[in-house]
């Protein structure tokens, strides 16, 4: 009897964890690909599938911690091309050696965050808005430092950062897991990072309770941000070249990752790890449509799809929980 | 009397719990009829079935003689009844008179909306009932118990047979109840009938005719309001009695004020606001809506900047310019509206509990200690006998008065010295409520200084040992308790008597 509820328990935790459900949803797709392509389960495609997925997988983690804050920023792949650029120009119009130069990029990064977490949580104009605009600001400075051409070129010395291989796998790769696992363990265990919770769950109660929600928010913009740099470093590196017009329409990718993860648009809801599985799952679905020799135009149909899915079976299961009062 | 509304053997069940069990009740003609119950009796499901918001599993409804089934309260709108629901319906950015005749507005040749006309109608309506409201005025401009009597006007503007009322006090200030009673009155010599729900007892015998009793989904009796006591209705309500609602006061309090405020100053809301408190005091603060209460006790929290003014404790001037300035010192603030600033609706139980004292639970490098979390949590729970099935439920499952317990068992943590209960009672039922006054006394008795801010003055009255009456941002009167009176704090209240 005791061990019957024990198992109960468990399978209703299965349900109600998105984490769980993805990791489900995941193992029978490929184990359904594995049959039908001898290509999917080799290692060059799943390498080339974390690669594809390390600059969305980076951001994703900024992402899902500002989204469960209350907060959103449609500004990262702006972010993650300036870095990109003024990376680039310090490496060659300044002649800086990488760590400055990537330090530079990155603190580019961090001045867009800044002004975004000021701007929602001082001058409390709505996060759409305010990086909506940035988005556009953003992208229209970085064309105007690069002249509008990429910087082409980039010294053996920075490209390894994104090229370079331990035991036998891109270091972007790792960059990524390890995000996601510190991100993760952080937003379960930390007091500081918990307290975005709150933040999302109800800003006004959080600030009663004590919360220094405008510090936390500007941290998180800036966390954002920060990591999108990190991601446009990783890409930079990887082509040797900065683009000018690299990480448009990243934003909106990543977004989608983390509500199929599980996180709501509202706050106070979703996880790093949960995020992660939803920018996994799309790059999954990418590469499967592609070795199964579906039209490439299909892909976006499908993962639309896939996201209107995530948000109903979320709203019907908040129903359910909601007419089960106690 | 006539019949207008009869149900017979209502059963409405949700998963897991039963709630409404086999109700038939009757409503006359021209009657106010009471719906008294705790929290979760089934009064508003039934209210909601009544109005057609919520479908009965077995039961039939009578209307005039007639059995009518509503899928909608489009439908029960129809057949004439009308409900007021409990959270506001209304549109905050839109007109007092868009709103009143939201769908129903004068249409033009082109299926335009003829605005002139829109705001004679709507002013002509809210002369009748002696309301001054610029029809133009934003709903979101107006005060809380003003979008309230809206949505009850709202209701009545589609001309019902039936109106139903659900709690329609909870937010109201003791001018606006008496307002609302004076034309409840004129509505029912008009001939319509009323269901009323309420949880403070007192207005029952101010304005129904009968009062009817649920408990645990069940129908528990009806009495006409001439033959009952309050304490027969309480003992029909929670099936047991309770003795003394407030329960004793000690009235003895050694020691000097510990803790002062003086001269708190915000110009264009309060003005000059001093007093003291000793320990183990109950400080009541009363007073009309308006009289910014709320508002001094946010200012003295550090959510609201003030000009000028000292706070002090036990000596020490302290420096409060946020909450967490406020929480370091241990001074605590419960908040009037819990759903929208005091709780995390959609976290769990434990989350919430802890919410002001995270700090407290941290281990090494910033990491949350669980099981020290789990045990306060498990502590608070046994101690305010919170009803819950686990700590992990989310706040929003439970009910207003085991919320409510919630909001205390939180302020709890951070072993408060002293703390601002800002109506501590709204929409919480008696059974409740008895436990509240009982955390709230046992605080004092451990030598806590409270100030409680209330409208519900019976409370005051009940629970303080002394009284400040705010008016129109001032400190009008100061009551001890041999002086304690409803006539005098009413009469400071409303800016009639003293300084």
């Amino acid at each position: 009897m005791k061990s019957g509820t024990w198992l109960l328990r468990l399978l209703r935790l299965i349900v109600s964890f998105r984490e769980f459900s993805l990791i489900a949803v995941l193992v029978l797709f490929g184990g359904f690909m594995t049959i039908q392509s001898d290509v999917f389960l080799t290692k060059a495609n799943l390498e080339a599938i974390l690669l594809g997925l390390s600059v969305e997988g980076i951001i994703a983690v900024g992402m899902v911690i500002l989204l469960i804050s209350g907060g959103l920023d449609l500004s990262v792949g702006s972010t993650l091309a300036l870095t990109g650029v003024v990376t680039g120009l310090a490496l060659m119009k300044l002649g800086l050696s990488p760590l400055p130069a990537i330090t530079l990029g990155l603190l580019a990064a961090l001045a867009v965050g800044l002004i975004n977490g000021l701007l929602v949580s001082k001058l409390k104009i709505n996060p759409f808005i305010t990086t909506l605009g940035m988005m556009i600001t953003v992208r229209g400075l970085l064309l105007v430092l690069a002249e509008g051409r990429a910087v082409l070129n980039l010294p053996e010395t920075f490209t390894v950062v994104g090229q370079g291989r331990l035991f036998g796998i891109q270091y972007p790769i790792y960059v990524m897991l390890l995000l996601v696992i510190v991100g993760d363990l952080l937003m379960r265990y930390s007091r500081f990072f918990r307290q975005s919770y709150y933040i999302g769950g109800n800003e006004k109660a959080a600030r009663l309770s004590g919360i220094n929600v405008d510090g936390v928010k500007i941290f998180n913009y800036c966390l954002v941000a920060i990591l999108a740099g990190i991601a446009g470093i990783m890409i930079t590196a990887r082509f040797g070249s900065a683009s000018v017009t690299v990480g448009s329409g990243v934003e909106l990718r990543v977004i989608t990752a983390t509500i199929i993860g599980g996180a709501s648009l509202s706050g106070g809801e979703g996880s790093v790890f949960g995020a992660f599985l939803g920018a996994l799952f799309m790059a999954v679905l990418a590469n499967a449509l592609n070795l199964l020799g579906v039209d490439v135009y299909w892909q976006n149909f499908v993962t639309g799809l896939i996201l209107i899915i995530a948000v109903v079976v979320d709203v019907v299961n908040e129903r359910r929980k909601a007419s089960q009062k106690m | 009397m006539t019949i207008v509304l009869k149900a017979e053997n209502i059963t409405k069940r949700f998963p897991g719990v039963l709630a409404v069990d086999n109700v038939s009740m009757e409503l006359r003609k021209g009657e106010v009829l009471a719906l008294v119950g705790e929290n979760g009796a089934g009064k508003s499901t039934l209210m909601q079935i009544l109005g057609g918001a919520l479908k009965p599993d077995s039961g039939r409804l009578v209307i005039d003689g007639k059995e009518v089934i509503f899928n909608s309260p489009q439908d029960a709108i129809r057949a004439g009844v009308s409900m007021v629901f409990q959270e506001l319906s209304l549109v905050k950015s839109l007109s007092v008179a868009e709103n009143l005749f939201a769908n129903r507005q004068p249409i033009g040749r082109f299926n335009n909306i003829k605005w002139r006309e829109l705001y004679q109608e709507t002013e002509c309506f809210l002369r009748r009932f002696n309301l001054n409201i610029d029809p133009r005025c934003l709903v979101k401009h107006l005060p809380m118990g003003q979008q309230q009597i809206l949505e009850i006007l709202k209701a009545i503007s589609a001309n019902p047979k039936i109106l139903l009322l659900d709690e329609p006090t909870s937010s109201l200030t003791e001018s606006e109840i008496l307002y609302l009673f004076e034309n409840i009155r004129r509505l029912q010599e008009s001939g319509m009938s009323i269901i009323y729900i309420t949880h403070k007892l007192s207005e029952i015998f101010q304005i129904a005719n009968r009062v009817m009793v649920m408990r645990d989904g069940r129908y528990i009796g009806d009495r006409s309001i001439k033959e009952v006591t309050e304490n027969d209705l309480v003992c029909m309500m929670v099936g047991r009695q309770i003795v003394n609602l407030y329960g004793s006061t000690t009235c003895q309090f050694d020691g000097d004020e510990y803790f002062k405020v003086e001269n708190l100053t915000r110009r264009g809301m309060f003005y000059n606001i001093t007093f003291g408190l000793k320990p183990g005091e109950i400080l009541g603060i009363a007073g009309l809506v308006g009289a910014k209460r709320t508002e001094v006790a946010q200012a003295i929290i550090g959510v609201l900047p003030k000009d000028t003014g000292r706070i002090i404790l036990r000596g020490k001037n302290l420096r409060i310019n946020r909450p967490q300035d406020a929480i370091r010192e241990r001074i605590a603030y419960l908040t009037e509206d819990r759903k929208e600033l005091g709780l995390f609706l959609g976290m769990s139980v434990r989350e919430n509990l802890v919410a002001p004292s995270l700090r407290k639970y941290v281990s090494f490098l910033d990491i949350l200690d669980r099981s020290r979390i789990d045990d306060f949590s498990r502590q608070v729970v046994q101690r305010l006998a919170i009803s819950t099935p686990s700590l992990a439920k989310k706040m929003m499952y439970l009910s207003g008065g085991n919320q409510q317990k919630c909001l205390v068992g939180m302020w709890m943590g951070i072993e408060p010295e002293v703390i601002i209960f800002d109506e501590p009672t709204r929409g919480v039922d008696v059974g409740a409520r008895a436990e509240i006054y009982q955390k709230l006394r046992e605080f004092a008795d451990a030598g806590v200084g409270i100030i409680l801010i209330s409208s519900d003055l019976t409370e005051l009255i009940g629970m303080c040992d002394r009284i400040l009456v705010m008016h129109a941002g001032r400190i009008q009167g100061e009551v001890n308790r041999k002086d304690f009176s409803e006539e005098l704090i009413l009469a400071y209240a409303a800016g009639l008597a003293g300084n």
